[in-house]
């Protein structure tokens, strides 16, 4: 199995995950710039925390537009797994390759915490090693995570399971506590809380480890 | 060349208005002419004003910093650099510095925060460190003042903002409130860095014909003459001076990290320095100063954000995110390519010279000649006269039992619902305490510990201060400062190492002013000399003072200390039921200076809690052995508020309660005596025989569990109480 990790200009949770892939995957991921002309063949593409060119005009935009997001929404569409946290996530949603949208939290604060999550579809190359509703503390580190979807989108993506976490303890009012989605085909996730930060005692729970060894388990 | 300067249109003509403008003496203003030989022009005016400003030149403290003992067996770089380094073992270094931001903070709070983490992170990276967290220590004034809830509001989203984008772990500080901070507010940022041993970079300039290199942001006009402003007193206007604040991108920061971290990768870079204040007139002269060397810039060649800067204006901005550089000849392509991939500018604007001169051209006229070594060794330097603090009356508790009514337990509640106890968890989860991934512990402990990536190794770093103990006491209150950072390293199992000072104090030209800061520096002196923890970098900040009013003195200090193993840590929640709880150390009841007399008597009275510094590295060398040796895994250090606060913080991060079999009155409880620990252990566990061998005293208090603390003979309070007093002050502030 590859998975390549792509670096923004001003991506900063880039180390936490490729620390979390490896210690999944027995071997370190790629570390894409964007700008890098070359994008092998890999399983797994994702895109990290931080604040992507500054999260200027609006989280996740500018980068949305890159030239490299062409490729991985390509590749997106050919099934290749991309995985979008936190500011991968608000990037996911400008590419619409996700539904909806990140609004700025509804106390208009940053918030870092942490939180319970409630694993709403385990029927996912993400979620597989998960019990439907198992509870899984992790933590959130964002500014901008107030998930937003109209009503009737908001249908269509419960028809196909598409709501992949719900908040316990919703932090930032995001509609329907929803924490993290798939797109229909279930190959793309995105999510605001920081699985990565939750994978090895340290951490204070080890909860996160097990998205990392769902989606390994099925790629290697 | 003198004629050209002559003919300059920008020759000074209003003196006094400029010196006034400047901050600059006439004494100060007769050394320049001595040192040019001649009139200067604004640019060389401005050059020399911001040189020999307090805030480049400490001139007022220079004298007294000399005395703190900096050096150490593994001092690897003491003050006189950007930043602290100390050596960690294993061909690491970590690197640290603290400093100060309170002018531009008070005018204007997001971006006077903002700007302080910047420039602490450029002061830690640009010697060749990868910064692993910052810190910071906050004072605010009254929380009734009308401008205490928009600064701290300010304030705390300005280092939240930036910290957080750049994605550097904010782990911890401390914030307090007090009137006398009501025109003044005091922030300072910490950062510490992690650099390999043999590849740390410093700032004196060598080579003469060597490219000196601009990199990061383009040059504006805002910050001009920022040193100048933070080194004079406010007055009602102080608003009008928010020109002078700079305005931070931390986007562009973090560029400039992973730009300036992958250059240093290579040999290409001879020396580095940030821009700090004055910018790049500081940066430059520092540079070309330590290397005895003269410097040649073409102003033309500097990045500029907007058009028609004077030479003036360049040399004096402050614009953030920059740095200058001195490169190994033909190395100026491999800086272009990295600088560039980063979306970053970076432009050859000179070289260095023999002839010990500081040399600018701005459109073909030459509008700075001036020596360098004078700007740096002949800036005045002031011993300026002082009075000794008058010593304040020993209290005895007795005098201030629990008012009618009134128990421990009540007064517990008052205490933790109090501004200076209550939670800070409204602030800091508006901070970014996780990104890296090697947080072992955030903010809410005594110490923060962060793990160096890829080792089984921790550094754990506090901030502390009591300025109420230095107002009473300057000597006691400076020694309290260190010996607190010392107690909180210890308490978390690190070995402390080494510690950044931030002086914050009023005007120096009042002797009494001056008086607190020479005992301040005493007392700190006297605790690291006791316990081998040296103070590598520091800075100072003066002037605190509006309409004459100074604040309480606060000589923040930052400790940094070593785990060799993160795992062999200890925390303040109680873990378990049935453990035995203890105090080490003496607990006399002291009540001068606490905060049972602040909240409930309503007066800031007597003499602090004295130190005792052979006690304190005897308890401190203890507590940690403990530690190391896998008995002690709970530990908090007595501060603010005495043993019963203690005792409530330990429960409420439980989320457990205690069983306290011990009677005591005032002083007792709440009494700041120091050099005291709370430990809870198994029952079967060696260590009270432990303590008895090593000669520390303890007192057994009672066990942990329940759901409540129970005092004997006083009665039970539930935490869930408890919790939601101390939790819901400071959002309930903040929000109404």
């Amino acid at each position: 199995m590859q998975a390549a990790v792509i670096v923004f200009p001003g991506s900063n949770r880039e180390r936490d995950v490729s620390l979390a892939l490896e210690r999944a995957m027995g071997k370190k991921p790629l570390m894409l710039w964007h700008g890098d002309r070359e994008f092998p063949k890999v399983d797994l593409v994702v895109l990290p925390g931080g604040f992507s060119y500054g999260d200027y005009l609006r989280t996740g935009a500018m980068a949305a537009h890159s030239p490299i997001m062409r490729e991985v929404i390509d590749r997106a569409k050919k099934g290749v797994r991309v995985w979008g946290i936190c500011n991968g996530f608000q990037i996911l949603c400008e590419t619409q390759l996700l539904p909806g949208i990140l609004l700025r939290n509804a106390q208009l604060k940053f918030v870092c915490r942490s939180v319970t999550l409630s694993v709403e579809n385990n029927e996912s190359d993400f979620t597989h090693l998960c019990q439907k509703d198992q509870k899984l503390k992790v933590i959130v580190a964002h500014g901008d995570g107030n998930y937003f979807v109209d009503s009737s989108t908001l249908n269509d993506m419960n028809n196909h399971g598409q709501v992949a976490f719900r908040y316990c303890d919703n932090p930032n009012g995001s509609v329907h506590d929803i924490a993290g989605v798939f797109n229909k085909q279930r190959n793309v996730l995105g999510m605001m809380p920081h699985p990565e930060d939750a994978v090895e005692p340290l951490h204070g729970s080890t909860d996160g480890a097990v998205l990392f060894d769902s989606i390994v388990k099925v790629l290697q | 060349m003198t004629q050209a300067i002559k003919k300059s249109s920008q020759a000074v003509s209003d003196r006094d208005q400029l010196l006034a403008e400047h901050g600059m003496t006439h004494e100060e203003y007769d050394v320049l002419l001595r040192v040019l030989g001649r009139e200067p022009s604004l640019a060389e005016f401005g050059v020399a004003a911001a040189m020999w400003s307090e805030h480049c030149s400490y001139k007022s403290t220079r004298v007294w910093l000399k005395q703190l003992p900096t050096k150490g067996p593994h001092v690897i770089c003491g003050p006189g650099e950007n930043a602290g380094v100390i050596d960690i073992g294993d061909n690491m270094a970590a690197i640290f510095k603290m400093e100060s931001h309170n002018h531009p903070s008070y005018i204007e709070p997001y971006q006077g925060a903002a700007t302080g983490v910047g420039g602490i992170l450029r002061d830690v990276f640009t010697m060749g460190a990868r910064p692993i967290a910052n810190l910071n220590a906050l004072r605010f004034g009254d929380p009734s003042h009308p401008k205490t809830k928009q600064l701290v509001a300010g304030v705390v989203s300005g280092i939240g903002g930036y910290g957080n984008c750049v994605g550097i772990p904010t782990v911890g500080g401390e914030t307090n409130f007090h009137s006398s901070y009501n025109g003044n507010c005091l922030v300072n940022a910490m950062t510490v860095g992690i650099a390999n041993k043999d590849r740390i970079f410093y700032s004196a300039a060598a080579g003469v014909g060597n490219s000196v290199v601009y990199v990061g942001s383009k040059t504006g006009r805002d910050g001009i003459k920022g040193a100048t402003m933070a080194s004079t007193e406010f007055n009602a206007n102080a608003e009008n001076k928010r020109p002078t604040v700079q305005v931070g991108d931390p986007f562009t920061e973090k560029l400039l990290i992973e730009a300036c971290l992958e250059l240093m990768e290579t040999d290409a870079i001879i020396a580095i320095q940030d821009m700090g204040a004055a910018g790049l007139t500081s940066s430059s002269v520092e540079m070309a100063s330590k290397g005895n060397l003269g410097i040649m810039i073409d102003l033309d060649k500097v990045p500029q954000r907007e058009p028609n800067m004077s030479a003036y204006e360049i040399m004096l901005s402050e614009s953030q995110e920059r740095m200058l550089m001195v490169l190994k000849p033909g190395r100026e392509g491999e800086a272009e390519r990295i600088f560039h991939k980063w979306e970053l500018d970076c432009a050859i604007i000179g070289k260095l010279t023999n002839t010990g001169r500081l040399v600018c051209t701005r459109l073909g006229k030459t509008e700075i000649d001036i020596a360098v070594e004078p700007l740096v060794e002949q800036s005045p330097l002031y011993h300026r006269p002082w009075e000794a603090t008058p010593s304040a009356e020993l209290l005895n508790a007795s005098r201030y039992p629990f008012p009618k009514d009134a128990t421990a337990l009540t007064v517990l509640q008052q205490l933790m619902a109090s501004p200076d106890l209550c939670s800070r968890r409204w602030i800091w989860e508006q901070y970014d305490s996780l990104v890296g991934a090697q947080t072992a512990q955030g903010p809410g402990g005594d110490a923060a510990v962060v793990r160096l990536e890829g080792t089984q190794k921790a550094l754990a770093m506090t901030v502390d201060c009591s300025p109420r103990y230095c107002a009473a006491d300057p000597v006691m209150g400076g020694k309290q400062a260190v010996v607190e950072t010392w107690r909180n390293l210890c308490a978390v199992g690190a070995q402390p190492l080494a510690i950044t000072d931030n002086m914050n104090f009023g005007n120096p030209e009042k002797p009494r002013i001056m008086g607190q800061f020479v005992g301040a520096i005493q007392g700190i002196k006297e605790a690291c000399e006791a316990l081998d923890y040296p103070v590598v970098s520091g800075n100072c900040s003066l002037y605190n003072e509006t309409n004459g009013q100074a604040i309480l003195p606060a000589p923040v200090i930052g400790g940094v200390g070593l785990l060799d193993n993160v795992s062999k840590t200890a925390t303040i929640a109680f873990k378990a039921d049935h453990m035995v709880l203890y105090v080490i150390g003496e607990t006399l009841g002291h009540v001068g200076q606490s905060l049972y007399l602040r909240e409930i008597f309503g007066c800031e009275e007597g003499s602090p809690p004295p130190v005792d510094l052979i006690a304190e590295r005897k308890y401190g060398e203890f507590v940690r052995e403990q530690i190391k040796q896998g008995i002690l895994t709970i530990c908090h250090d007595v501060a603010d508020g005495g043993l019963l606060v203690t005792l409530a913080e330990m429960a409420l991060a439980g989320d457990r309660g205690a069983i306290i079999n011990r009677t005591g009155d005032a002083g007792f409880w709440f009494g700041e005596d120091q050099g005291r620990y709370v430990v809870a252990v198994e029952k079967s566990s060696p260590f009270e025989q432990n303590a008895k061998e090593a000669g520390v005293p303890l007192m057994e208090l009672g066990y942990t569990g329940g759901s409540a603390l129970s005092l004997q003979d006083v009665g039970t309070l539930e935490l869930s109480l408890l919790k939601s007093l101390h939790d819901n002050w400071l959002p309930h502030y903040m929000n109404n």
